[in-house]
């Protein structure tokens, strides 16, 4: 076995930031997520890095866009409140096509709301909070060695689509420990010559700006953005299938909700009952061929998240409406139970897919 | 195939999150899957601090320890607040320094170890929640010195290196009551 050790998903997405080669962070600090600035804290001065605290949520946001423009790796990371602070910010960077891993580890909410878990920003994330036309790639882990391994593959992805990345995870994923393992850590290089990085007089200039006066020059920006957005789309949706081989009710949740549906569908095996889960990695893009697939043998759709059923609708759009989509849900720091999330399944099971 | 789920908890102070770490990195040392999850908001400042470990032999689900095997009580709002969760068939270990009353629960078996007290007595400060832990490692059957020792020296830093020696004491006291 490889050498695991402890430790908090918080501290795990801060080691796997710096092995990604992340040497810039930018943030404000704020329950559930501190541990992530105070790890940058204590490592970054001693790796040659920048560990910096912003005055606010929204001058970190800007200093991402500063350093996201010279080519090099960084992050900041926030709480639902301080990531509504920093969307002005991310719209900024997907118009400049920049870079960059945010990373919200939700709390309930709306307005300043509670310090406990909740997926509530799953809209804000996956429709690409800020104003304009555009989306983040939404990574969204459900144990902490997917905390380790999604920040590492969000750089990646950042770089290689030149786009903003969100990591999503909530007050338990960051709170909680588990054995996570840095080995195999490996890490992509990609074409940076967009840079602003000096010219030395030996080319011309690199711009790097969201404001397009001419209407014409914005569409044209707008239209390749989401002609890459298509691309992303074919190839970047992740997913994983649990026990869905022979299931009839098909559970759809990520991050924390997974893993408690995860007891509730072993529970209702036991009772003879076929479920099964699609666990969506990227929620943006959303894995919709496997749901689309699994409408030819599932007869109900169960959303377990931890907001007001923001997931139903793409998992409607993902299936073209041709299955109910039933919701189990708790809000504002609430966690579901696995026996409410059997409940849930029981019932479908017993409606067997009539309205 | 085994999984346990424990819920150790008191108030905030008693190490109630050290010896949850100290748990779950002694099952992670003997190959076991585990989970840690603390409480954590304004209840840990002077209030009540709980906190899950789960050990298993298959991979964990939900890391949030609704219906523990195990419950270890280091105060009485801990006691009320958790007794009735506990499995059928659970086990209930509780702090009777500070605990006066005894389980209501006939279908649990109950282990009262005044650790407070025992700890004051041997002089081992705040380290009643690792007599609990030598308590439930004995109760469980997997106290063994090797694991200890090296769980022990992944929860302690280096720094604090001589603490080693009254976590030790503090782990056997417990098995011994």
């Amino acid at each position: 076995m490889a050498d695991k050790v402890l430790m908090k998903g918080n501290e795990a997405i801060a080691e796997a930031a710096i092995m990604a080669g992340c040497r810039h962070y930018f943030g404000y600090p704020i329950t559930p997520q501190t541990e992530i600035a105070a790890y940058m804290a204590k490592r970054m001065p001693k790796i040659g890095g920048v560990f910096l605290q912003a005055e606010s949520e929204i001058a970190a946001i800007n200093m991402v866009y500063g350093v996201s423009s010279t080519g090099k790796r960084v992050m900041t990371s926030s709480s639902s409140p301080g990531v509504s602070r920093k969307s002005e910010g991310i719209s900024y960077m997907a118009g400049a096509d920049l870079p960059a891993l945010i990373v919200n580890v939700q709390r309930g909410g709306p307005g300043l709301g509670g310090i406990q878990p909740s997926q509530s920003d799953y809209f804000q994330a996956t429709r690409g909070s800020g104003h304009g036309d555009y989306h983040l790639i939404v990574l969204a882990p459900s144990s902490v060695q997917e905390m380790a391994d999604l920040t590492i593959k969000g750089f990646d992805l950042g770089d290689k689509y030149r786009m903003p990345v969100m990591l999503l995870a909530d007050g338990t994923m960051g709170q909680m420990m588990e054995p996570v393992s840095f080995d195999n850590v490996e890490t992509k290089e990609y074409d940076k010559s967009w840079a602003v990085t000096g010219t030395k007089c030996e080319r011309k200039h690199n711009i790097i700006n969201s404001l397009y006066l001419k209407p014409e020059e914005l569409e044209k920006e707008n239209f390749a953005r989401f002609e890459r957005y298509k691309v992303i789309e074919a190839n970047e949706a992740m997913y994983q299938e649990y026990k869905m081989d022979d299931a009839e009710i098909c559970v759809v949740a990520f991050g924390i909700a997974a893993r408690v549906a995860q007891n509730a569908i072993d529970a209702a095996r036991e009772e003879g009952i076929k479920v099964g889960m699609i666990r969506p990695i990227t929620l943006w893009p959303f894995p919709k061929a496997p749901m689309l697939a699994a409408t030819d043998k599932v007869h109900t759709f169960i959303s377990v998240e931890m907001s007001m059923g923001q997931m139903i609708e793409d998992i409607k759009l993902a299936t073209e409406c041709r299955r109910p989509v039933e919701l189990c849900n708790r809000v504002g720091g609430m966690i579901p139970t696995p026996d409410e999330v059997l409940d849930s399944i029981r019932a479908a099971a017993q409606k067997g897919g009539n309205k | 195939m085994k999984t346990t789920q424990i819920l150790i908890a008191g108030f905030g102070g008693q190490g109630i999150l050290f010896a949850g770490k100290f748990l779950a990195y002694k099952g992670l040392l003997e190959g076991k899957q585990i989970s840690w999850l603390p409480s954590y908001g304004p209840e840990m400042r002077g209030g009540t601090a709980s906190c899950s470990v789960i050990i298993s032999d298959t991979p964990v689900g939900s890391p949030i320890v609704s219906k523990p095997d195990v419950l270890v009580a280091m105060n009485l709002p801990s006691l009320d607040k958790y007794e009735d969760s506990v499995v059928p068939g659970g086990v209930i270990f509780v702090d009777s320094t500070l605990i006066e009353r005894k389980v209501n629960r006939t279908d649990v078996t109950v282990y009262y170890v005044p650790s407070t007290q025992l700890a004051s007595d041997n002089n081992l400060g705040n380290l009643a929640n690792m007599i609990m832990m030598g308590k439930l490692m004995d109760v469980n059957g997997d106290y063994n010195e090797d694991g200890i020792h090296a769980a022990l020296g992944k929860v302690i830093s280096a720094r604090h290196a001589d603490m080693q020696a009254v976590n030790l004491k503090a782990l056997e006291i417990g098995k011994n009551n």
